[in-house]
C-alpha cells in the first residue's frame, strides 16, 4: 500500500527531495545567468529611458557614455552594451540591444533585415558552440530572449512599418508591444488606442509573447490571458525622483502635475515590469531555447545536409538525426 | 525727403523720385477717414484665408485645427482624415464660412493625410508641392485674363507643419519637407502634442530644432518688426518660443471651479490656453488676430513672385507653354536678360543643326536599309539556286527510273513477242498435224 492509482509512490518518512529547490537556487547565485533584451521602435520613443527603469540603473547604451543629440544614422545600427547587476546575492549580465536608426529614414524599405540578420547571428553562434566536438562548459547566451517593440502612441492605428516588423520577427524572436510615452493620451484614448491595437495584431496574425500555442497547462493559460488581455501595456519612462506625499516616487514633471510611473492609475510600466522580470523572465529564456532556437536549429540542420563548416559532425549528433 | 518706389523686380522696372515735404494743414481734410473706408469695403468683400496642415499622422492636426477656430471641422458625423486609413497621400480641402463681428471668413483648410506614414516615403512631399502649385497658377491664369472681375485667392497662406515630440531633434522627413517647401509657402513649424514634453525637454528640444532649422538654412516664417517698439518686445518673446509647442482640445473641462478647454489625465489637467502649459495662445493670436494679413501679402509678394518669375522665365526659354500664355503680358526678355533678336537668332541655330543632325540620321537609316535589302536579295539568290539544282537532280533521277521501267517493258514485251511466235509456231504445227491427220483418214 505504498503506491497509490496515480502512480506515485507515497513516501514512507521524509528523505529531502524537496532541498533540491534550494540546491538550484545556490547554483543559480553562484552562477549567475544572462539576459539578452532588445528594443526596437524609431528614435524619440523612450526606449533608453524604459530599460534604465526597469533595471533601475543606468544600462542603456544612452547612460554609457554616448552623447545625448547624436545624429541618427543613416542605416539602421546594432548597438549591445552589456551591465552586471546583482540583486540578493543574485548576478545578472543583462545585455541591452539597441537598434538606432530604426525607422527615422525617409525610406524605411527593409529596415527590419540588420535586425532579423542580428538575431540569426546569434542563434548561429551558440549553434556552432552547441555542435563542437569539445563544448563549453557554460555556452555563453547572447541569443536575444525578448524584444521590446515600441509603438508611437497616435492614437489611430499601427503604422505600417510596426505590423511588418512584428510579422516578420514574431516567429523568430519574443516580441512584446509597448505603447510608448503613454502620458501623451488620456485614460480614455489610452483604452481606445489598445483595443484597436490589439484588433489588428489579432487580424494581421501577429503572435506576440507569452504566444497562445505554448501555455503549457490551464494554469499557464488562465495567467497568460490575463496578461494578453491587458497586452500592449502603456508605458512611461523615467529615471528622476520627485516627491509626492511624502514618498519619493520615478516620475515626469509637468506644469499641471507628476506623472508617477510605478502608479498603476497613471501607466502600466509596474505590470510590465512585474510580468517581464519579477514572473515571465525565466519562461523568456525558455521559449527563446526550446522554440525558437530549435526552430531556427532544425532549419539550419535540414538545408544542405547540415552545417557545411564543420568537417564531420560528432557521432551522437548522428545518431540523434538519423 | 526723397522716396523712391520700385515695383518687384521681376516687372518692369519703374523708379519715381518724389520729394515730399511734410505740411500742415490749415484745416480738417477728412482723408484721416481712408482707413475706416477700406475697413468698411474689405469687411463687405469678406477675407479668405487657406491653411495648410501637414504632418504624420496622430500628431493631432484636426483637433488643433477644431481648436483654433472653435468650430467641429472635423466631428463625428463627418470624420476627418484621420480616421481613414490611406495608403498614398492625398490632398483634401474643407471650406468653411466663418462670422464673428460681422467681419466674414471664409477658412480654407488643406489637409494632408497620409503623409509619412508608409514605410518608403520617398517624395510623399509631392502631392502637397504640386498643390500649392496649381493653385499658384490658377491665380497666374485669373491674372493674366481678360475679364478680371472675380480672383478667387485660394493660394496657400499658411503651411503648419507638425513635428513629432521626440524630443531629440528633426527627423530626416521633416528636414527634407521643410527645405522643399520653404521657398513656395510660409512654413511654420509646431511641437505637436507638446504635453508629452517637461518642461525642460521642451526647451532643450525647441533649441535643437532652431539648430537644425539654421544648419540646413530652411526659411521658415519670420515675423516682420514693427515700428511699434512694444509690438516688437512682444514680437522677439515670440521669436523666443520658436517653434511653437500646442496641445490642442475642444473638450471643456472643470478646474478650480473655471471652465477651461483641456485634457484630462489622472495626474493633472493639461489646459489648451494656459501660457504655462503650452503655447496653444500665442498660436491663435499669431495665426488669427495679428498676423493673419501679413502671412497673405508676404504670400502674394513672395511666393507668389518668386512662382510667377520661375513660370514666365520658363516660358520664355523653352518656347513650349505657348497656349497658356495668350493673352498674358507678353515676354519682352527683360527676364533672361537677352534681347529678343539674338534669342531668335540662338533659336533658329538650334533648330538648324537639328536639322543636319537628323539629316544625318536619316542618311544613316537609309544606308541600313539599302544594305540589308541588298542582303536579302542575295539569299533569295542563293536559295533559289539551290532549289533550281535539286529540281534538276529530281528530275534525273526521275528521268533514269522512267529509262529502267521501259528497259524492264521492252524486256518483257520481247519476251512476249518471243513467246507469241512459239505459240504461233506451235499452233501452225498443231494444224499441220491436223490436217496431215485429216488426210490419211484418222479423223473420223
Amino acid at each position: 500500500n505504498s503506491h497509490n492509482s496515480s502512480g506515485g509512490s507515497t513516501l514512507l518518512g521524509y528523505i529531502g527531495i524537496d532541498t533540491i529547490i534550494e540546491q538550484m537556487r545556490k547554483k543559480t547565485m553562484k552562477t549567475g545567468f544572462d539576459f539578452n533584451i532588445m528594443v526596437v521602435g524609431h528614435s524619440g520613443l523612450g526606449k533608453s529611458t524604459l530599460v534604465n527603469t526597469l533595471f533601475k540603473s543606468h544600462v542603456s547604451r544612452k547612460s554609457a557614455g554616448w552623447a545625448r543629440d547624436e545624429k541618427i544614422p543613416k542605416t539602421v545600427e546594432i548597438k549591445a552594451v552589456s551591465h552586471v547587476i546583482e540583486e540578493g546575492g543574485v548576478k545578472m549580465k543583462l545585455t541591452v540591444v539597441d537598434t538606432p536608426g530604426f525607422g527615422d529614414q525617409i525610406n524605411n524599405d527593409n529596415c527590419w533585415e540588420p535586425i532579423s540578420k542580428y538575431i540569426n547571428e546569434q542563434y548561429e553562434k551558440f549553434l556552432k558552440e552547441e555542435v563542437n566536438i569539445t563544448r563549453k562548459k557554460r555556452i555563453p547566451d547572447t541569443r536575444v530572449h525578448c524584444c521590446i517593440y515600441f509603438i508611437s502612441p497616435t492614437g489611430h492605428f499601427l503604422r505600417q512599418l510596426d505590423t511588418e516588423f512584428m510579422k516578420r520577427l514574431s516567429h523568430s524572436v519574443n516580441i512584446i508591444p509597448v505603447i510608448a510615452k503613454a502620458d501623451t493620451m488620456t485614460l480614455e484614448e489610452r483604452q481606445e488606442f489598445k483595443q484597436r491595437v490589439r484588433k489588428e495584431l489579432e487580424v494581421s496574425g501577429i503572435e506576440f509573447y507569452p504566444q497562445k500555442e505554448f501555455d503549457e497547462d490551464m494554469e499557464d493559460k488562465s495567467d497568460n490571458d490575463k496578461i494578453r488581455e491587458a497586452m500592449p501595456f502603456a508605458v512611461v519612462g523615467s529615471d528622476k525622483e520627485y516627491q509626492v506625499n511624502g514618498k519619493r516616487v520615478l516620475g515626469r514633471k509637468t506644469a499641471w502635475g507628476i506623472v508617477e510611473v510605478e502608479n498603476p492609475n497613471h501607466c502600466e510600466f509596474a505590470q510590465l515590469r512585474d510580468f517581464l522580470i519579477r514572473s515571465h523572465l525565466q519562461d523568456l529564456k525558455e521559449v527563446t531555447h526550446n522554440i525558437h532556437y530549435e526552430t531556427y536549429r532544425a532549419k539550419r540542420l535540414n538545408e544542405n545536409g547540415g552545417l557545411r563548416d564543420e568537417p564531420a559532425l560528432p557521432l551522437t549528433l548522428y545518431r540523434l538525426l538519423f | 525727403m526723397y522716396m523712391l518706389y520700385e515695383a518687384s523686380i521681376n516687372r518692369m522696372r519703374v523708379s519715381v523720385c518724389v520729394s515730399l515735404k511734410q505740411r500742415n494743414l490749415e484745416g480738417y481734410v477728412g482723408f484721416a477717414n481712408l482707413p475706416n473706408q477700406v475697413y468698411r469695403k474689405s469687411v463687405k468683400r469678406g477675407f479668405e484665408f487657406t491653411l495648410m496642415v501637414v504632418g504624420e499622422s496622430g500628431l493631432g492636426k484636426s483637433t488643433l485645427i477644431n481648436s483654433l477656430f472653435l468650430t467641429d471641422l472635423y466631428s463625428k458625423d463627418y470624420p476627418g482624415p484621420s480616421q481613414r486609413i490611406k495608403k498614398t497621400v492625398q490632398v483634401e480641402q474643407s471650406k468653411v464660412l466663418i462670422k464673428e463681428g460681422g467681419v466674414q471668413l471664409t477658412l480654407t483648410i488643406v489637409d494632408t493625410p497620409g503623409f509619412g506614414d508608409a514605410v518608403d516615403n520617398s517624395n510623399c512631399w509631392q502631392p502637397v508641392i504640386n498643390y500649392i502649385d496649381s493653385k499658384c497658377e490658377d491665380f497666374l491664369n485669373a491674372e493674366s485674363r481678360v475679364n478680371r472681375r472675380s480672383m478667387p485667392d485660394n493660394r496657400v497662406h499658411c503651411c503648419l507643419y507638425f513635428i513629432a515630440p521626440s524630443g531629440h531633434g528633426l527627423k530626416p522627413l521633416d528636414i527634407e519637407f521643410m527645405k522643399r517647401l520653404h521657398d513656395k509657402v510660409n512654413v511654420i513649424p509646431l511641437i505637436a502634442k507638446a504635453d508629452t514634453l517637461t518642461p525642460e525637454e521642451c526647451q532643450l528640444f525647441k533649441k535643437q530644432i532652431m539648430k537644425e532649422i539654421q544648419e540646413h538654412k530652411i526659411k521658415i516664417y519670420e515675423f516682420p518688426d514693427t515700428e511699434d517698439d512694444d509690438d516688437n518686445k512682444l514680437i522677439r518673446k515670440i521669436k523666443e518660443k520658436m517653434p511653437l509647442a500646442v496641445v490642442g482640445s475642444n473638450v471643456v473641462i472643470e478646474v478650480n471651479g473655471k471652465k477651461v478647454r483641456g485634457r484630462q489625465y489622472p495626474w493633472g489637467v493639461a489646459e489648451v490656453e494656459n501660457g504655462e502649459h503650452c503655447d496653444f495662445t500665442v498660436l491663435r493670436n499669431m495665426l488669427i488676430r495679428t498676423h493673419m494679413q501679413d502671412l497673405k501679402d508676404v504670400t502674394n509678394n513672395v511666393h507668389y513672385e518668386n512662382y510667377r518669375s520661375k513660370k514666365l522665365a520658363a516660358v520664355t526659354c523653352n518656347g513650349v507653354d505657348t497656349s497658356k500664355t495668350k493673352g498674358q503680358l507678353t515676354k519682352y526678355g527683360t527676364i533672361s536678360g537677352k534681347y529678343p533678336l539674338a534669342q531668335m537668332e540662338e533659336e533658329r541655330r538650334e533648330h538648324v543643326m537639328k536639322m543636319k543632325k537628323m539629316e544625318a540620321e536619316m542618311e544613316q537609316v537609309f544606308e541600313m536599309k539599302v544594305k540589308e535589302k541588298k542582303q536579302k536579295l542575295k539569299d533569295s539568290e542563293a536559295e533559289l539556286e539551290r532549289r533550281h539544282e535539286q529540281m534538276k537532280r529530281n528530275l534525273e533521277a526521275q528521268y533514269k527510273e522512267l529509262e529502267e521501267k521501259r528497259r524492264v517493258f521492252e524486256e518483257e514485251k520481247a519476251n512476249w513477242e518471243a513467246q507469241q511466235r512459239i505459240l504461233e509456231q506451235q499452233k501452225l504445227d498443231a494444224s499441220k498435224t491436223m490436217e496431215k491427220n485429216k488426210k490419211k483418214g484418222k479423223i473420223f
